[in-house]
């Protein structure tokens, strides 16, 4: 620690600490445009310039100088910083004005405008007039993607882009070409970019020179209702804010968590927005001579209710999906209990999780900042990149910061680091245990791929003995950890919401005479056969609902408040931003309704009264953020199984990222992403 | 005035030998493997010495700059020496000709001075427009790898490694950092200090960069001795250097002189004096384009040094002395000059990229007269707002031509205005039927 004077005030920075965090920590504010604490420094904006007492008699870039590069002053006085003197204000006031003279000034028509650095600083530091009386520059507009959409004219030169592409996306899709005046941000030949992350660089632009394309145009900044919510796109759980305007969504932001998503989504996260309005069932629908017709709520349940009092409970069952909070499972596994029935699941994937294993079995147990502390790294029938891309990036800036080696099994990609490729199956694994020595802090990623197939159960066993064998569960660290692709996954294996003794599994319940009555709360992956009375619970006008005999209509993620718990086992809450659209109800409700339509109601008539009974029933959901860490000693069990692995190689579960689920499929934006991403591969394999 | 026994560069017009065998005649390559036997730091001692100060521009010594090296040698990270012949200041062709026709000056230095720092790896970034130059200097490189000079084993017994790379063109190249990114392949924009190059410089590791003057004349040095180069010139500017004299002469020249001699003795011995006479010379950039201008009273008896030109508010730069007579349109040539700057900007940072171009705009319209007089204190102060505002010096560099211009010829610019409005209708008035 040093002690240093920042406008007279002192403070005790670290060496590492550069001025400008110095400054912040002696409460003097620092304009700054390049500078962003999760990308490397450029110092080349030359807006934070400070002045540093006894340096050389110019200001100093207070972003590109740490407080270890300071020196005291005569008899061990502490160095000096002076953030407001006449010859940082002049410096500042010249600075903005060089950024002005080639903005275009168009805030009344940029979409960035009211929540712009560019305009704010310009209002807290800059002059008040401009003597640039010469011509403006103007730069053409670049396509980039169907992302983000540019306005080059505006762009002034900060390069976070071109660092966070470089950087966090490892893609490297941005650059400049030119130089002095002349220099542009682009892609290479304005071809789209590739990351999954790209959606990122429009919020990190200071100005309006990248923004949104798909929000083009749609709101003033100051017009949304902001609320603070949780992704359901990954199993991440991300933090984000979702801005609402009326009753629509209009855009959705990160928030920042340092332990889950620091201050990044995926674009699916950011852009499934148009995908919440279109495709919507907004009333309950019965089926009729083969037919969806509408129907009234009344009509709907009784339906339901006098074809589940002709069934008896051997013969009835249910499907959980991807995207439904904890609070609906609840209620519908008190339901299924109620009426008896033992063939539940929540694996629509047919992946071999099980909770009878231990929670540790089915969490990501070296939690998602703890990637930053692992020595090693194994990945096992995953992509991280499509599967969750945050969490790849995490993994990326683990690799960046060096002493990692990362090996994989499976399917090969570019995962933007590199890897050892161990091979595609199962015995390709069982070597590398046999040979491999310990490796430190290793972290076992275990993906859908190795565990939705035949003999899931013997690879999860064969991953734990990885991680108990090479370093991966200690006292201190536990790496086992499984990387879930549902977002309602955790929290349904939490609940149980596994087939009981002598039940049917997903697979088994999906194939044709299985069942007369199954519920299906947004299974929509799972592809029913001909045969069974499916009453379907969802949003969307989807798989699910095209094989339904019955429509309920729910609530979106945006339209209830809910508790998800993220492939960490981390539980968050996420918050309701519009109401679901037309008659639809929240999924909670809807069970409830049932019940009462059956004659047998549900112990609690409001969300408040069912999280009582939740929390009473598995207290760990209360405890909101925290994480209810697995037991390393059911690793030890797990590894203990028998297993016998096929030797069909592992492949990804994620086919087409932008198009994993019935809100994704339903939106035009990710459509285009996907076609875009599809025609690069054909490209490649051409 | 210096005698024809003191010049280091005995070949400077390629009138001799330029091969191996001729620079040998020339006394070069001459028992090398005793100035190497003088160890690390004698060497290092003998040319801070010697007060040899670095001929880039900016005058740093030289041998304290070879000191900043780590004195271990950390075998992850090894050291290098990066030789600069970028040379692309304008007005400035001294290191062509070095290149050209007395390269084993450079080779043989780039031997000493890389054992002197402990690199066994120099890198000579040659400038994107030299083509002959640089065939001229691989020649000589490869006649040393033939004759065991430099190499992995040569006869100096310091396995030594000598790579000529060609640049693409640019003149920001020529800034250090810039040039180490340059030469790492990736786009040449200077880098933040601290670092220094000396602790991460090329592939992160210690280098040094130095001028191909600075090099070329460390042989030399240490054969005649450090007393002989401080000898030469007054104190504190000490050694011989070589002026490259362009404009207004009767006969331009580069020619290797005493430093001090005084700007009128040297434009008299070597360029048959001042085109139309001394009484014609109207100003003088004494250090290449990135210093200020200076007007003719202030300069005829200067001696040209580093210390005594500095006083005069300019510098001697890379001692390009660029001579303007009475028939030159000072504000268009600075005008020229303001392009040149806006031209070679890096992009990078703001107050350059953006001021380079509104400098040269105003610029434009000043040589016109088509301009306000408030607008001359405006340009300054603009000026002002490049200089010590950038990361590396090309916004300085950009910035005092136009401050000189403005601090000697405010009423030329004045007067260019006052004609303009007198007479606003220069352009041809349109009949509204046309």
């Amino acid at each position: 620690m040093t002690k240093i004077l920042v406008d007279g005030i002192e403070v005790d920075a670290p060496g590492e600490f550069t001025l400008l965090q110095a400054c912040e920590a002696a409460g003097a504010e620092i304009p700054r445009f390049c500078y962003h604490e999760r990308l490397s420094i450029a110092g080349n904006c030359r807006m934070c310039l400070v002045e540093v007492k006894g340096g050389p008699p110019k200001p100093q870039a207070s972003c590109a100088m740490s407080v270890k590069d300071l020196r005291p002053g005569p008899n061990g006085a502490p160095p000096e910083i002076f953030t407001k003197s006449p010859m940082v204000k002049k410096a500042r006031e010249g600075v903005m004005e060089f950024l002005l003279v080639n903005h275009p000034l168009d805030c009344p028509i940029c979409d960035q405008g009211g929540e712009c650095d560019l305009q704010d600083q310009a209002l807290m530091f800059g002059g008040d007039s401009s003597r640039y009386h010469e011509n403006k520059r103007a730069v053409e507009d670049k396509f980039i993607g169907p992302l983000v959409k540019t306005e080059m004219t505006r762009c002034i030169h900060c390069t976070r882009c071109v660092r966070f592409t470089a950087e966090v996306a490892g893609t490297g899709d941005m650059g400049a070409i030119g130089r002095g005046e002349d220099m542009e941000i682009t892609t290479y030949l304005q071809s789209a970019m590739t990351s999954e992350l790209q959606g990122n660089v429009a919020d990190l632009c200071p100005v309006g020179a990248l923004l949104p394309k798909p929000q083009n145009f749609r709101a003033r900044p100051w017009e949304y209702q902001k609320t603070e919510t949780i992704d359901v796109m990954d199993a991440l759980g991300s933090n984000i804010r979702i801005d609402s305007r009326g009753r629509e969504v209009i855009r959705i932001l990160p928030r920042v968590n340092d332990l889950v998503n620091e201050e990044w989504i995926s674009d699916k996260t950011r852009q499934i927005v148009d995908g919440l309005k279109t495709q919507r069932l907004d009333r309950p629908y019965l089926r009729e001579n083969g037919r969806l017709r509408p129907a009234s709520w009344q009509e709907a349940l009784a339906a339901v209710a006098n074809k589940v009092r002709a069934t008896e409970p051997g013969r009835m069952g249910a499907l959980v999906g991807d995207l439904s909070a904890v609070e609906e499972i609840f209620a519908l596994k008190l339901l299924m209990e109620q009426l008896g029935v033992k063939n539940i699941d929540c694996r629509q994937d047919g992946s071999k999780l099980d909770p009878a294993n231990g929670r540790a079995s089915y969490l990501f147990n070296a939690t998602v900042a703890g990637i930053e502390h692992a020595d090693a790294l194994l990945i096992v029938g995953s992509n991280p990149r499509k599967e969750a891309p945050v969490l790849n990036a995490r993994i990326r800036k683990r690799w960046l910061a060096g002493n990692f080696k990362i090996a994989l099994v499976g399917e090969r990609d570019d995962l933007t680091y590199d890897y050892d490729y161990l091979g595609a199956g199962a015995e390709s694994l069982l070597n590398f245990i046999q040979n491999a020595r310990p490796l430190g802090k290793l972290l076992v990623i275990v993906g859908q791929g190795a565990l939705a197939r035949q003999d899931g159960g013997a690879i999860l066993s064969l991953a734990a003995q990885a991680a108990q064998k090479l370093g991966g569960v200690g006292p201190e660290w536990n790496g086992f950890s499984v990387l879930q692709t549902a977002a309602a996954r955790v929290g349904a294996l939490d609940l149980g919401f596994v087939p009981g003794a002598g039940g049917l599994d997903a697979a088994a319940m999906s194939k044709g005479g299985a069942l007369d009555v199954l519920f299906n709360l947004g299974a929509d992956e799972a592809s029913i056969e001909p045969g069974a009375f499916v009453v379907y619970v969802g949003t969307h006008g989807d798989r699910g609902a095209h094989r339904a005999d019955v429509i309920l209509p729910g609530a979106a993620y945006t339209e209830k408040s809910g508790i998800y718990a993220n492939t960490e086992g981390r539980v968050q809450l996420a918050s309701r931003v519009v109401f679901p659209p037309g008659e639809a109800r929240e999924d909670w409700a809807i069970f409830r309704a049932l019940s009462g339509a059956l004659g047998q109601p549900l112990p609690f008539d409001s969300l408040a009264a069912l999280r009582k009974k939740l929390f009473e029933a598995y207290p760990h959901f209360a405890r909101i953020d925290q994480i209810a860490a697995g037991e390393p000693g059911q690793i030890g069990a797990l590894a203990a199984h028998p297993a016998v692995a096929l030797r069909d190689p592992l492949s990804n579960v994620i086919k087409d990222f932008y198009l994993t689920n019935p809100i994704a499929r339903a939106s035009a934006v990710m459509a285009d992403c996907s076609a875009l991403a599809q025609g690069r591969l054909t490209q490649a394999a051409e | 005035m210096l005698s024809d026994k003191d010049r280091i560069f005995t070949n400077l017009y390629g009138i001799g030998d330029r091969s191996l065998a001729g620079a040998r005649q020339r006394g070069q390559w001459d028992n090398t493997k005793a100035l190497l036997a003088l160890g690390r730091d004698k060497i290092i001692d003998e040319v801070k010495a010697s007060g040899l100060r670095g001929r880039g521009g900016a005058g740093f010594s030289t041998g304290m700059k070879w000191s900043f090296m780590p004195k271990e040698i950390d075998p992850q990270r090894p050291h290098y020496l990066v030789i600069n012949a970028d040379e692309s200041e304008p007005g400035t062709c001294k290191d062509r000709e070095i290149m050209r026709n007395d390269p084993h000056t450079l080779v043989e230095g780039a031997l000493i001075a890389s054992f002197a720092m402990g690199a066994h790896a120099c890198y000579i970034y040659v400038r994107g427009e030299f083509i002959a130059e640089r065939e001229a200097l691989q020649r000589a490189v490869d006649e040393a790898y033939e004759a065991q000079l430099i190499g992995k084993d040569n006869v100096h017994g310091y396995p030594f490694d000598l790579y000529v790379h060609h640049g693409a063109g640019a003149y920001i190249c020529g800034e250090e950092t810039a040039l180490i990114e340059s030469l790492e392949g990736k786009k040449g924009m200077p880098r933040l200090k601290p670092p220094f190059p000396a602790n991460v410089g090329l592939y992160g590791c210690p280098t040094t960069v130095n001028n191909v003057e600075s090099i070329a004349v460390v042989p030399t040095i240490l054969r005649r001795g450090a007393a002989w180069f401080a000898g030469i010139g007054r104190p504190n500017n000490a050694g011989t250097k070589l002026f490259c004299i362009s404009g207004h002469v009767n006969t331009p020249c580069n020619v290797e002189e005493a430093m001090s001699i005084s700007f009128r003795e040297l434009i008299d011995a070597h360029c048959g004096g001042v085109r139309g006479g001394w009484d014609n010379l109207l100003a003088v950039i004494p250090g290449g384009s990135s210093v200020r201008c200076v007007p003719a009273h202030e300069i005829v008896d200067c001696p040209m040094d580093f210390d005594s030109l500095a006083k005069l508010g300019s510098g001697l730069g890379t001692a390009a002395v660029i001579v303007m007579d009475k028939s030159t349109d000072i504000i268009r040539a600075i005008a020229r000059l303001s392009y040149f700057y806006k031209h070679e900007s890096c992009g990078q940072c703001t107050p350059c990229r953006e001021g380079t171009g509104w400098m040269w705009r105003v610029m434009q319209r000043m040589v016109e007269g088509r301009a306000q007089k408030k607008e001359i204190d405006m340009l300054f102060d603009v000026s002002k707002q490049i200089e010590g505002h950038t990361i590396c010096a090309l916004g300085d560099a950009a910035a005092w031509p136009v401050q000189g211009l403005i601090q000697h010829f405010r009423p030329v610019i004045e007067q260019r205005i006052d004609q303009y409005t007198a007479n606003p209708h220069s352009d041809p008035v349109r009949e509204a039927a046309e």
